[in-house]
Order: C-alpha cells, then sequence, then structure tokens
C-alpha cells in the first residue's frame, strides 16, 4: 500500500482548496441559520434555544475538527497517502477557529460578557476551566502554523511544540464529557474516537521500541 | 386474536365507559370479603351501568379553565416551544426527542395506583381524582435546572386537597410519584442514567402549599404526552426535575423516597432542588436563567430566591440552611 505511486500524489493539487471549502462550511451553515433568524425568514431555525444550539454547535465542530486533525497521521501511516499531511495545519487551524468562536459565544451570547461571571465560572467550574485550558493551548499552535515559522523555530522545536495537541486534544473532551447531566451520545463517541487514536499512536511506539530489542 | 382486540382503542374506551373503576373497585371489594375473590376477577369484566362525570379530556384537545390570581405578568412561552423542547429523558435526552417519541404512549383511560401510608389504598381514574369542570389555569415560571425558564400558562387543580382526598395516614410525611413506565414506547430507557420508573416527591407540607399543583393541561389543551400527558405534578418554586410526569402511582411513605436526579447524583441534585441563585450547581452558577420562548435572543434574567416564590414558600424552610438541604 505505502509503495503506491498514484496514492502518494493523489489529490496534491486539488486537496488544499477542497480542505478549506469543507472546514468553512459548517460556519457558512451556522451564519445560514443565523441570517434566517435575523431576518425573520425563520425564527426556528435554531429551535426553542439558540443559545445553547449556537454554542453547542461551535463546540462540537472545534472538537471534532480537532479529532480529523489527530485521525491524519493514522491515516497517512496506514495508508501511505502521502499529500493528505498538506492539510493538517489548516485543519488544526480550524479547530481553533471554532473553538475560539465556542468561547465568544459563551462570553457574548451566555454571559453577556460579564467578566465577574466569567473569573467565578472560570475557578469554580472544573469543565470551563478545562475547556478555557484547551483553547488557550491552542494559541501557540495556531500562532505557529505557518510555514515561516516552522523555518524560524527549526522542525524539531516546531514538532516539540506542536506535540500539545495531545493534551489539549484530552482536555477538550474532557471538558465535553463533563458538561452533561449523563454521559451519552456525542460526548462519549467523541472520546471513543480520541481513545482510538491516541491508542494507535502508543501501540505504535511501544511496537517500536520492541522491535529493535527483538534484533538485538 | 382475542389479544389484539382486548388491545385496540376502541375496545379501550368502550371497556372504560362500561365499568366505572369505583364500583368495580368496590365490586371486587365485597366479592373478596365473601370469599369469591377468583369469581371477582372474572366478573370484574363485566358492563355495569351508570356513567361517570367530567371524562379525561385527550392530549391536545381543548380545555376549558378558570383563570386563577397565581400569574406573572411577564410573556408567556410559545405553545410550540413548550411543546417542542422538553425534557423527558425516558422519550430520548435531546430537547426534541419527547417532541418526537413520546406520542406513542397511550395515556387514554389513565390509572393511577394509589399506596403506600394510606387509608384510600387503590386504583384511580383520572376523575376519580380531578373534576375537569373545576380546572384553573395558573401561569407559573417554569426554571430549569439546567438554567433556562419559560413562562408557562398550566391547567389543573391545586396538589394539596387531591392528597387529602386519598387519606395519607397520620404518620405519612411524603407523598411519592413515580412516572408510567412503558418499555415499548419509551425509546429512551435504553440510554440508562437514571433509574426507572421516573421518580419524585415531596415532603407532604410542600405537597400541601397552594402553589403545588397538579396539571392535566397547559395553553388550553390537554397536556401533550412530551409535557407528562395526562397528568403530572408542577412546583414552581423548584427546579423543572421535581415535577413528576405522566404519573402513574403515587406512594405515601414515612421516610424520605429516593428521587430519581438526586439517587444519580445527589451532589448536583439534592432532595429538595428548591430553585437558589445563591447555591450554585457544581457545574455552572443558578444566578441567571435564559428566557426561552419569547423569541429574539433568549434573554438573560437573575434567578430569584425559590423562583420569585418567595412569598407563597419562603415558610416551609425557614430553620433549614439552604445550601447543605439543596
Amino acid at each position: 500500500m505505502a509503495g503506491n505511486t498514484a496514492l502518494r500524489t493523489f489529490g496534491k493539487h486539488w486537496m488544499k482548496p477542497l480542505t478549506l471549502i469543507a472546514l468553512v462550511a459548517p460556519f457558512a451553515f451556522l451564519a445560514w441559520q443565523w441570517t434566517q433568524v435575523l431576518t425573520g425568514i425563520n425564527p426556528r431555525a435554531m429551535g426553542t434555544d439558540l443559545v445553547a444550539y449556537t454554542h453547542h454547535f461551535l463546540g462540537d465542530t472545534a472538537i471534532r475538527i480537532l479529532l480529523v486533525t489527530l485521525a491524519v497521521s493514522p491515516v497517512r501511516d496506514i495508508t501511505g497517502w502521502a499529500p493528505i499531511t498538506l492539510i493538517r495545519r489548516r485543519i488544526g487551524l480550524a479547530a481553533f477557529f471554532y473553538a475560539a468562536l465556542h468561547m465568544i459565544a459563551y462570553l457574548w451570547l451566555d454571559r453577556g460578557w460579564d467578566l465577574g461571571l466569567l473569573w467565578e465560572d472560570m475557578v469554580l467550574r472544573t469543565y470551563i476551566m478545562l475547556g478555557m485550558a484547551a483553547l488557550v493551548l491552542m494559541i501557540p499552535l495556531a500562532v505557529t502554523s505557518t510555514n515561516g515559522m516552522i523555518r524560524r523555530l527549526g522542525r524539531k522545536t516546531w514538532d516539540r511544540l506542536h506535540w500539545l495537541i495531545y493534551p489539549l486534544a484530552i482536555l477538550a473532551v474532557a471538558h465535553n464529557l463533563l458538561m452533561v447531566k449523563i454521559i451519552y451520545g456525542d460526548p462519549l463517541m467523541h472520546a471513543i474516537v480520541l481513545t482510538v487514536l491516541l491508542g494507535w499512536r502508543v501501540a505504535r511506539w511501544g511496537m517500536g521500541r520492541l522491535r529493535p530489542a527483538a534484533v538485538a | 386474536m382475542e389479544l389484539k382486540f382486548r388491545r385496540h382503542p376502541d375496545y379501550q374506551a368502550l371497556r372504560a365507559e362500561m365499568t366505572p373503576h369505583e364500583m368495580y373497585i368496590r365490586r371486587r371489594e365485597l366479592l373478596a370479603a365473601a370469599g369469591f375473590a377468583g369469581t371477582a376477577a372474572m366478573i370484574g369484566g363485566l358492563p355495569a351501568f351508570a356513567q361517570t362525570p367530567s371524562a379525561q379530556i385527550a392530549a391536545g384537545a381543548a380545555m376549558t379553565a378558570k383563570k386563577s390570581s397565581y400569574t406573572v405578568a411577564d410573556p408567556q412561552a410559545a405553545e410550540q416551544d413548550f411543546n417542542e423542547f422538553c425534557n423527558f429523558y425516558e422519550f430520548g435526552l435531546n430537547k426534541d426527542d419527547p417532541a418526537r417519541n413520546a406520542g406513542k404512549m397511550d395515556v387514554s383511560n389513565w390509572k393511577i395506583t394509589v399506596e403506600g401510608e394510606t387509608d384510600a389504598p387503590g386504583t384511580y381514574d383520572l376523575r376519580d381524582l380531578i373534576d375537569y369542570s373545576q380546572l384553573e389555569e395558573r401561569v407559573y415560571r417554569h426554571r430549569c435546572v439546567e438554567r433556562w425558564s419559560m413562562v408557562v400558562p398550566w391547567i389543573g387543580v391545586p396538589l394539596g386537597p387531591v392528597l387529602a382526598k386519598l387519606k395519607p395516614k397520620t404518620g405519612a410525611k411524603y407523598a411519592q410519584f413515580l412516572t408510567h413506565l412503558d418499555r415499548k414506547a419509551m425509546v429512551g430507557l435504553a440510554y440508562g442514567g437514571l433509574d426507572w420508573p421516573y421518580s419524585e416527591a415531596l415532603h407532604l407540607n410542600e405537597a400541601r402549599n397552594d402553589l403545588a399543583f397538579l396539571a392535566v393541561g397547559a395553553y388550553g389543551k390537554g397536556l401533550k404526552q412530551q409535557n407528562g400527558a395526562p397528568i403530572r405534578t408542577v412546583v414552581p418554586w423548584k427546579y423543572g426535575y421535581k415535577g413528576a410526569k405522566s404519573i402513574a402511582t403515587i406512594r405515601f411513605t414515612t421516610m424520605q423516597p429516593p428521587t430519581a436526579w438526586n439517587v444519580a447524583n445527589p451532589r448536583e441534585y439534592g432532595f429538595y432542588s428548591n430553585v437558589n441563585p445563591n447555591r450554585s450547581h457544581p457545574r455552572w452558577s443558578q444566578a441567571q436563567e435564559r428566557v426561552l420562548g419569547v423569541g429574539g435572543f433568549n434573554p438573560q434574567r437573575k434567578t430569584e430566591m425559590f423562583n420569585g416564590y418567595e412569598a407563597q414558600v419562603g415558610y416551609l424552610y425557614k430553620d433549614i440552611d439552604l445550601i447543605k438541604y439543596h
């Protein structure tokens, strides 16, 4: 599989623009729903609780895109489809974009920019703290996502910095799991997918350590 | 064949008209006393005569009620929001699941079993408990523990007098309400998380407060299944889940009964569950709420102590630490 040359270049040219469209689509969809409500075309486009809807939509989208980012390497390694790595950074950046919007929606629609309430939430509510921590950890990754930054930092440092995606993904999914009254459905699915993606890395790392030992 | 015929709704309706329940019960008692318990079971289904007044009003059917002085000035939630945004976990965990799934629950000819510490145990028809010609409409604030609220025009009767009619024994201190358990219609049971049937309870002093309400309708119509048809409790100074929907059993007890959310997570959901802006839910503040069903952007509102009903219910909790006993 990995030796398939056709697969090694498949999608090399259209992959980036297509990914961009796919990543903007959820935002466009949400914007359309808001337009319907604001203009009165369909005041119920987002159901009864549009604040919760907007908030959850952005949060779920952020987590799912984050999980897709984490799925890129396994897909490449298993299938040998190399060009997929070309889109990894923009997927990660989109995850940050939706996470930031999720946070803004929370501050604006839910807390009404009341920073006192925000502070109380951050200190008292574990799940808010976890979510904030995940978002804060995403900032350096987003900032260093350009080609120029990779050059400036050097590939090794850059890789080490971007290793942060593992702890921050765990924080984000924990944030998601802790906010529901009963663990079910989407949050549970996110946790399972994350476990598989991280499990795959741990397994590969474990195998890597075993192999030289077997040779010796 | 025979079984199918019995399940047919027309047959059910006919059967209910044929045998008024009180008579049915009384005849069974008489026969049982005479030592004909076995025969009674067979005769029980035979047609009788009298008709009872004010039959149960069907889900969604028009309902007349006199206006009550219990009302709030704030705009009411739109009826559509009331019917399409529901927490009824037996029918699914998303807010729109109950509206989609609950219609499959048959709520005609409803029976309520009364048991425990009572001098009037038995199975009652709704019309034994509720006089459908004496309904009143009360516009209450409904505050969900999830930090949203709706203003709802409920229709029903005060809870206290109905419980009094069911003769709790002197030692009885609590009334427990169990939601109907319909394993076929309740597609949400599979998610688990709570013990079924759903259980809620009130101290009898709380249940006797004039605000405690037994609702059979809202918005001028019989309650729909997703909102707890055909009968539910409404306790406006407590978080919404304290209201038990589709009540199948009322049990009087001397000890505090287990209640669904309290058993599932006692740290987050206390037995009393009074609306209290000063007692945060461990995961979110309860100081504010989003007002739903009034259009626009779900305006935020400051949550009031006892949901704004402190003058009516404050006396019940005078000497109680409401943070500890939340």
